[in-house]
């Protein structure tokens, strides 16, 4: 079906440097224009006013080529290796490490990753080793999509095991309660990533994923769009407003992407995004 | 628009017995910086030694943990870092005579409740617009702990640093009265 086509390491390294020093300077588009129309919106002066500074800041980082945040973040990747891929010139794995390490020092990001968790926690010095999820898929292309994930709105994500019998009211609950919680401490306004079934673990990985999917995209099931629509109105609701200081502007959009679960269980996992919504993929 | 109150560090109390919840405040002069591993070892050394690394009579401490300065910057992006991770060792600086700290987020009651009674503040910055707030500052000097790199204290100057007085000493917090106007959905 596809031919084996080799892909040289120098080229992955080269790819995931260029697409961490871009995505730290410059938001996507699809949020910034998002910005600008929730402003059009927004009820609060201050928060008006601070989807304004939000903006500034993403014209100035971008013009100046400068992190947008001091907290560059956890660098998450999900990869899509096409099973018609020879990887050549070394490992896959490593080479996505070297481009992270090249673009912590060439881009001037903060090294934020601490090397043990609990004993000494001494910074690793160049933002690795990177998180990275692969995926064996057709073809042969390697699709590489990268977060980078601030530890503010991180340390305010939530998962829970709820009963089968909480349904589709103790989930919506959950997710709102999780997003009131997260309130001034996160960064609003949000991208809400929500991962629904699958495992303890599974719900957590699939509402980080969602958070690639375009600002204003609707889940294919018409059910999930509803239920994102509604979602998103309720928590506008909540009255967090933009960095929590009260308003009608609390999340840009929420995703929910949903798994097969066990007969037992209703995992739901909710992954708070800041306003620097960092996400970028590219194909190669 | 609301005027800005224009102060200068180190403060005083009838500095701040002039600031309420929700003003606007524009901060000059030098501030340190400091976030979760700098106050860790901070005050370890402090249980054992009874000396901090600077004096915090007066001054202000901003959690920050800035990325690297370009060849053309004084520093790098210098946004405000969630200040609840300092919530335990905010007390006791506090009584040693810091008179404020600037962050994003709330504050826990044991916070609120030492600002009351040592006359002190806690200030809002903009939670990432790191680029803008960076152009604020005009001078970094280290100051302890280089080791820790983004998390080391070093010395800022601040020319119009814009920040929201978040609590103030009589109780006022901007981020509840704020969320409260606007609530239509209580969960």
């Amino acid at each position: 079906m596809f031919t084996l086509r080799e892909v040289n390491v120098t080229q992955i390294i080269e790819t995931v440097k260029n697409m961490v020093m871009s995505s730290e300077y410059k938001l996507p588009e699809d949020f910034i224009q998002a910005i600008k129309i929730v402003k059009g919106k927004e009820e609060s002066p201050l928060g008006k006013e601070i989807l304004d500074e939000i903006l500034k800041n993403a014209e100035v980082s971008e013009k100046e080529q400068v992190a947008y945040c001091q907290d560059t973040g956890y660098p998450v990747f999900f990869v899509e290796v096409g099973q018609d891929v020879k990887i050549v010139g070394g490992n896959l794995r490593d080479a996505i490490n070297e481009g992270v390490r090249r673009a912590t020092k060439e881009g001037y990001l903060r090294a934020s990753l601490a090397y043990d968790p609990i004993f000494d926690r001494k910074n690793t010095g160049d933002n690795t080793p990177a998180l990275i999820y692969f995926d064996i898929v057709e073809g042969n292309k390697i699709k590489i999509k990268f977060a980078a994930k601030g530890g503010g709105s991180e340390n305010q994500s939530k998962q829970a095991m709820l009963k089968p019998a909480d349904g589709l009211e103790g989930v919506k609950k959950f997710i709102l309660q999780s997003i009131a919680n997260a309130g001034p401490n996160a960064c609003p306004p949000f991208t809400v990533g929500v991962g629904i079934g699958g495992t303890f673990d599974y719900s957590a990985v699939l509402a980080k994923k969602s958070l690639f999917r375009y600002i204003g995209e609707r889940h294919p099931d018409p059910r999930i769009a509803k239920l994102e629509e509604e979602l998103i109105e309720l928590a506008n609701q909540l009255g967090v407003g933009p960095l929590g200081f009260g308003g009608t502007t609390t999340v840009v959009d929420v995703k929910i992407e949903v798994a097969p679960c066990h007969i037992a269980s209703l995992p739901v996992a909710v992954n708070i995004q800041c306003h620097a919504a960092r996400h970028i993929e590219v194909e190669i | 628009m609301v005027e800005a109150k224009v102060i200068t560090t180190p403060l005083t109390d009838e500095i701040i017995e002039n600031l309420r919840a929700g003003d606007k405040v524009l901060i000059n002069g030098w501030v340190y910086t400091a976030r979760d591993a700098a106050h860790k070892r901070m005050l370890e050394e402090y249980e054992k030694t009874g000396k901090l690394p600077f004096d915090v009579k007066g001054q202000l401490i901003y959690y920050v943990g800035p990325t690297p300065a370009k060849p053309n910057q004084v520093i790098g992006s210098a946004g405000p870092t969630t200040a609840y991770r300092m919530d335990k060792y905010t007390p006791k600086l506090l009584e040693l005579g810091l008179k404020g700290t600037i962050g994003k987020g709330w504050r826990g009651p044991e916070v609120k409740e030492a600002l009351k009674k040592y006359k002190a503040v806690y200030f809002a910055a903009y939670g990432g617009t790191a680029a803008l707030l960076s152009k604020h500052i005009i001078k970094v000097e280290m100051v302890a702990y280089e080791d820790l790199g983004p998390e080391a204290i070093r010395k800022l100057y601040f020319e119009n640093f814009p920040v929201i007085v978040a609590n103030d000493i009589y109780g006022g917090d901007v981020f509840e009265e704020g969320q409260k106007k606007y609530r239509k959905l209580i969960i």
